[in-house]
């Protein structure tokens, strides 16, 4: 048993994840309060020199061809080990869909508890404590961070990004894996977005549509206004989900989280997955007829006009004073 | 192909929610539930899987509130065995009590394939997804839009953030944990329920010694502070127009 | 003495006339009435069951009124003074031909003055006939009405008819060339025809030869038209009067059908042909093709794929070609195209707004909206709907209304309130206000239901309302097709009225007026009455309990809501209360029962919005502008001022149009 924190460092393709610096911000807090070390766990192949700019103690990479893309139930086999190895006080997961499913099959597994949705993690005279958010933000609730290990789902919204990082590559410990064989779940292929399309996790404008847009044509006047203003068009889930613009365009969970100069969020609500990923951006602007709508609690500016009011006439008065 | 998709009743969320006075619960008196979203994307999901390659969908949900709707509802879609765990489903029966439950109950049914939704709002513990599935010691994969099936594997799209999609295969029986159905949810109309209700049965399994010991415990449950709202700019379409552009300049984007 | 003479100038070379006469013309009769009979079982046999038999007297009576005086034909100009002509000269053709058999075979009466003035009458109707079919050609050919269809079959019958009529002129005055008598004069036309004849020279022998050829060609191409008449368009000289004479006496226009049910009391899903009436496929046989509905139709005016002719047409297609397959086949396994999404393609269903113009217009009394509901119960029973609506009718479902917010917080416009309104369900009221959804809900329509509020407390009203026991009413949920819902909500809010103690209902909603007046069992109601708040104000304006303080002096213009107008016939109330706060109104071109819909009913309001080359609202907007001095448009439905205030936006004319619920007048000239 010990004080430590394991982070589960996620990385797709060779590239870190932004929750894997938010879960590294947690930890150093955590470690700050339990007196152990924050050590990083990365599992992958080749995968060694990736973990530069992680800010934890020390990273333990598990290096072997098998774990070149995640699989889950192989990840799994490994983490279990590592994890009864050396039973640490917490392990931090990414509430996503690499982190998720480890951590539920890892509970149950070794017999730890699990705390998801978790935001922040507060000490409180040497106790931790974890904030979770439940009913899509509506309300909080915290307790005790069960003990001695406890699994953690995080989401982010509680840190930034940035308190994770580090300039000093922490040291790497390789360790040798278990002896692992394929399981049941086999990656076939990846199927890339399309191709050729912009990535709007760099884009400095959005122009962000949701529901509000009402049907596919709509989405023109949008272009108009995101052309007009030198951005590009970006969505929320059900924009995607009917067709009406690709999934590279989507932002929120299973899409991308953007960190734009201007976020223009037409006919948003701002359901947590979406308003999580945006709260990196450096103004957000709304336009949502309800004027309840969760969108404007993180927007600097809003209005309650109807966004296929205002589109036409904005996009006139942006390229006016273009000219 | 025998399919089974445990689904669970969720706070909505249109209304509005009232911390219970013991301040660690909602309130169950002004609480309604209705089924989780993505549940209602497993059920499509099983209903598509059943309507192309033939099947049985069996469909099972814990006795709260509404509980019988979801099912005769399911069952309108097309389920064809609906079950209710009958016990003591209070707020405090958390995921990995249901989930070992659930697994008891499903275990005898042989299921080729269990279809849950990928997450809920509620879910403290985590999803019930991997947790059932580690209870039935069946491999998991969730975040999945799409499925197709064929002999003894499923081919799923698994979501990745920014538009990835990892094409993985999977060996039955297996657990899925559905983000999006093939398409989106079906609307039953009510004769249809009404006629599930005179057709259709609900079988009632008792469930007992649920074990919340996998999940924390809560001590406080609060709403959030409202966070800083957005400073509103009113008037015409024009008007407000105006207001943006000159906004634009000052943010350095125009 | 003049007289009539049969047969004149047909030799009996070959035996007598009358023979070949009435052989063929018998002939052509038996195929007829054998084609007539396969017609009609066809659709009679095909269709389910409908009473249509009763109260004879109203039935005789309309047919009377709209297929012989033509009453709707007549009421568009050209087209009605055109189709009169041509169906007067038929009619009186008919007649001639029956007093010439009377006058053969049984009395002998057409003599003398009495045959001078038969000549005559017949004589004038070919000119009114020949009238009538230059207007038809004119039309068709030259005008060409996008509402008309160019096709052969058309060219078919009106050549027919035509060759028939100038066939008779013909032998007529061939006749009066060779006999010249003195009466000739009695016959002008026809006269001065024969006066042609005369001019060529011709021997009377020639022309006696030409009158026998002549008289065999017009023998022949009336058993043509006889032969042809049950697969050409002439059939609907059978089918409209049929239709006319079956048309829906049992109920309101407001009142649909209830879901007709199976043998075993199984609620029916209209997926067949032989899933509709009898009478709603000879709806379809009926449709003569004018177009009248469509140019009524809003959907078709905006470009969307429904015109309400076509949709007949393609019933009409189907049960011709598929007909004989689905008697055939009993209740087996149908070969041929489903109705409801291949004949009917689905976005045809879902583009009415059940505005009831097409159903208006209609000079046969074809029922469109009734057959289209049927159908769309069907599209809903499979969940073939866009998500918008899907979304809609879960929220319906599950919180009552459409908005999906909560029920609790139905009533929180009304917290802004200086007095309280009571809550009916608690107190004794006179009136029970019923609010509806968009006036309880939108946003923008709040403000508007708080001044009815505030106009009905200066009034010393005595009411209240049902809070959060209220439900949408389910006008549209019924029209979208969706009775399973509809009936649960009549029985929700049924209930919470069953409880209440009130005199009158009143709604500022036409749609939740329709249903509550019409469709609701009437217990709820027990003979208490449903008023739109334009009739209580109306009624209270008689009786000098509501009197104005100002005039206003706008110059207005008046939308005729559909549910409230045309379905439910109020027209005047809100006229007078227009004019009596002090305003002048100027009416539209379309307004009372041909007022043109604004593109929400039926439930469109909750459906995404099609392709349209121009919206009902906006293209509505366009003909109010078009009105001199005319700056508000006043309206009487919540659905309205949303898509009215839309539309002047979106043709912007927002500067130039305001659109006002009639109650902000009041409101303004009361307080």
């Amino acid at each position: 048993m010990s004080q430590d924190i394991y982070v589960i460092i996620e990385h797709l393709r060779g590239q870190i994840a932004d929750i894997s610096y938010v879960l590294c911000a947690a930890a150093r807090q955590m470690a700050a309060a339990s007196g152990g070390n924050v050590v990083g766990l990365l599992l992958g192949h080749n995968v060694k020199d990736l973990a530069q700019d992680v800010a934890v103690d020390r990273v333990l990479a598990v290096d072997d061809p098998l774990l070149a893309n995640f699989v889950p139930d192989v990840y799994q086999q490994v983490l279990a080990n590592l994890i009864s190895a050396s039973a640490p006080r917490a392990v931090l997961f990414g509430d996503t869909s690499i982190g998720a499913e480890l951590a539920g099959a890892l509970s149950v597994q070794l017999g730890l508890p699990l705390v998801s949705y978790c935001r922040n993690v507060r000490a409180d005279d040497g106790r931790l404590t974890y904030v979770s958010q439940l009913c899509g933000g509506k309300v909080m609730v915290e307790g005790e961070l069960p003990a001695p290990t406890a699994l953690v789902a995080m989401v982010p919204g509680g840190y930034q990004a940035e308190q994770g990082k580090s300039t000093q590559p922490p040291p790497v410990e390789t360790v040798a894996p278990p002896a692992l064989a394929a399981g049941r779940i086999t990656l076939k292929q990846y199927i890339e977005p399309e191709s050729g399309d912009v990535d709007i996790s760099k884009e400095a404008i959005l122009v962000s549509v949701g529901r509000g847009i009402q049907n596919a044509d709509n989405i023109e006047l949008v272009r108009e206004l995101a052309e007009a203003i030198g951005g590009v068009v970006s969505a929320s889930r059900p924009v995607v989900d009917q067709g009406w613009l690709p999934t590279t365009r989507l932002v929120g969970k299973s899409g991308k989280r953007v960190k734009p100069r201007l976020y223009l969020a037409l006919g948003i609500s701002g359901a947590p997955e979406h308003a999580e990923a945006i709260t990196d951006s450096q103004t957000i602007i709304a336009v949502n007829t309800d004027a309840s709508a969760p969108i404007f609690d993180i927007a600097r500016y809003g209005t309650t006009l109807d966004l296929l009011d205002l589109v036409p006439v904005l996009t006139e008065k942006v390229r006016q004073a273009k000219q | 192909m025998h399919i089974v998709v445990p689904v669970k009743l969720v706070p909505d969320l249109v209304e509005e929610l009232v911390i219970d006075p013991s301040g660690t619960t909602l309130d169950p008196d002004t609480l309604r539930l209705q089924l989780n979203e993505f549940d209602g994307h497993a059920i499509e999901q099983a209903i598509l899987l059943k309507e192309r390659g033939g099947g049985q969908v069996t469909v099972m949900a814990p006795d709260v509130e509404g509980v019988d709707d979801v099912l005769y509802t399911a069952a309108a879609k097309g389920a064809d065995r609906l079950i209710k765990l009958c016990g003591n489903f209070g707020q405090s029966v958390n995921n990995h009590a249901m989930a070992c439950a659930v697994a008891n109950l499903i275990k005898p049914l042989q299921p080729d394939l269990v279809l849950t939704g990928v997450q809920s709002h509620s879910d403290l513990d985590g999803s019930m997804g991997p947790l059932l599935a580690a209870y039935l010691g069946f491999p998991y994969v969730g975040y999945i839009a799409g499925v197709t099936l064929s002999d003894g594997r499923a081919v799923v799209r698994k979501e990745y953030p920014g538009g990835l999609v990892a094409e993985m295969e999977v060996v039955l029986p297996a657990v899925l944990g559905i983000q999006a159905a093939d398409q989106p949810p079906r609307y039953v109309a009510f004769t249809r329920i009404r006629q599930a209700m005179k057709t259709a049965s609900i079988e009632e399994q008792t469930v007992e010694g649920l074990d919340v010991s996998g999940g924390p415990t809560v001590s406080r449950m609060y709403k959030p502070e409202a966070a800083a709202r957005a400073t509103m700019i009113e008037g015409k379409p024009d008007e407000v127009a105006s207001r943006l552009v000159e906004l634009f300049r000052e943010l350095g984007v125009l | 003495m003049p007289e009539r003479i049969d047969f004149w100038g047909i030799p009996h070379t070959w035996g007598p006339p009358e023979v070949y006469a009435y052989g063929i013309m018998g002939l052509a009769s038996l195929v007829l009435l054998f084609r007539l009979y396969q017609a009609v079982s066809l659709w009679w046999r095909l269709g389910r069951s409908e009473k249509r038999w009763d109260q004879l007297h109203i039935r005789v009576w309309r047919l009377i009124k709209y297929a012989i005086v033509q009453v709707r034909v007549l009421s568009q100009r050209y087209p009605g003074v055109m189709h009169i002509a041509l169906a007067w000269a038929f009619f009186v053709f008919l007649w001639g031909t029956i007093l010439a058999t009377i006058h053969s075979h049984f009395i002998t009466f057409l003599r003398g003055n009495t045959y001078l003035i038969y000549k005559l009458v017949l004589d004038l109707f070919t000119l009114v006939f020949l009238v009538g079919a230059v207007m038809a050609a004119y039309r068709r050919y030259i005008q060409r009405p996008r509402r008309l269809t160019l096709a052969p079959r058309f060219t078919y019958s009106l050549v027919l008819i035509v060759v028939i009529v100038v066939g008779g002129l013909a032998v007529t005055s061939t006749r009066l060339a060779v006999e010249r008598p003195e009466w000739a004069w009695w016959t002008p036309f026809a006269w001065l025809v024969g006066q042609l004849w005369l001019s060529t020279g011709a021997s009377d022998q020639a022309l006696l030869n030409w009158h026998l050829g002549l008289w065999a060609f017009h023998l022949l191409s009336a058993a043509t038209l006889f032969v042809t008449l049950p697969m050409s368009t002439m059939l609907h000289v059978v089918t409209g009067p049929l239709n006319v004479f079956f048309s829906k006496l049992d109920r309101p226009m407001g009142q649909l059908a209830p879901q007709p049910q199976t043998s075993a009391g199984e609620p029916l899903f209209v997926t067949s042909l032989r899933d509709l009436t009898w009478k709603q496929l000879l709806d379809s046989e009926a449709c003569t093709e004018c177009g009248r509905c469509q140019d009524a139709c809003p959907a078709f005016a905006a470009g969307t794929p429904l015109s309400p002719k076509e949709l007949m047409v393609d019933i009409r297609t189907a049960l011709r070609r598929d007909g004989r397959t689905l008697l055939k086949n009993g209740n087996g396994s149908d070969k041929v195209p489903a109705l409801v999404g291949e004949v009917v393609k689905d976005a045809i269903l879902w583009s009415c707004t059940t505005c009831g113009a097409c159903v208006r217009e209609c000079p046969v009394f074809i029922e469109h909206v009734d057959t289209m509901v049927d159908m769309r119960r069907q599209l809903v029973n499979e969940g073939r709907m866009d998500s918008m609506l899907q979304e809609a009718l879960a929220n319906l479902g599950r919180y009552g209304n459409s908005f999906g917010q909560s029920e609790r917080v139905r009533a929180r416009w009304a917290q802004t309130l200086e007095t309280p309104i009571k809550d009916a369900r608690k107190e004794s009221v006179e009136y029970l206000w019923f609010v509806g959804d968009y006036a309880s809900y939108s946003t923008t329509l709040t403000d508007i239901t708080r001044k009815t509020a505030e106009v009905f407390q200066k009034l010393g009203l005595d009411f209240g309302i049902l809070y959060d026991g209220e439900r949408n009413a389910g006008n549209d949920v019924r029209r979208v097709g969706e009775e399973g819902l509809y009936d649960m909500l009549v029985h929700r809010n049924a209930a919470v009225l069953s409880r209440c103690s009130f005199k009158a209902i009143i709604t500022t909603d036409p749609h939740s007026y329709n249903t509550l007046k019409n469709e609701y069992p009437r217990e709820v109601l027990d003979g208490r009455p449903v008023l739109h708040y334009t009739e209580l104000l109306d009624q209270m304006l008689a009786s000098g309990a509501l009197k104005f303080t100002h005039r206003l002096g706008y110059t207005v213009t008046y939308s005729d809501p559909c549910y409230l107008g045309r379905y439910n016939g109020v027209y005047d109330a809100p006229r007078r209360l227009i004019l009596a706060t002090g305003c002048q109104l100027i009416e539209m071109p379309r307004c009372g029962d041909r007022a043109a819909c604004c593109g929400a009913g039926g439930g469109r309001i909750w459906m995404e919005e099609q392709a349209v080359q121009e919206r009902p609202s906006e293209a509505r907007i366009r003909e109010a502008v078009k009105l001199d001095n005319v700056q508000t448009l006043v309206v009487t439905c919540p659905k309205d001022v949303t898509m009215y205030r839309d539309a002047v936006k979106t043709t912007g004319y927002e500067n130039r149009m305001a659109v006002k619920e009639l109650i902000e007048l009041i409101h303004a000239a009361l307080c």
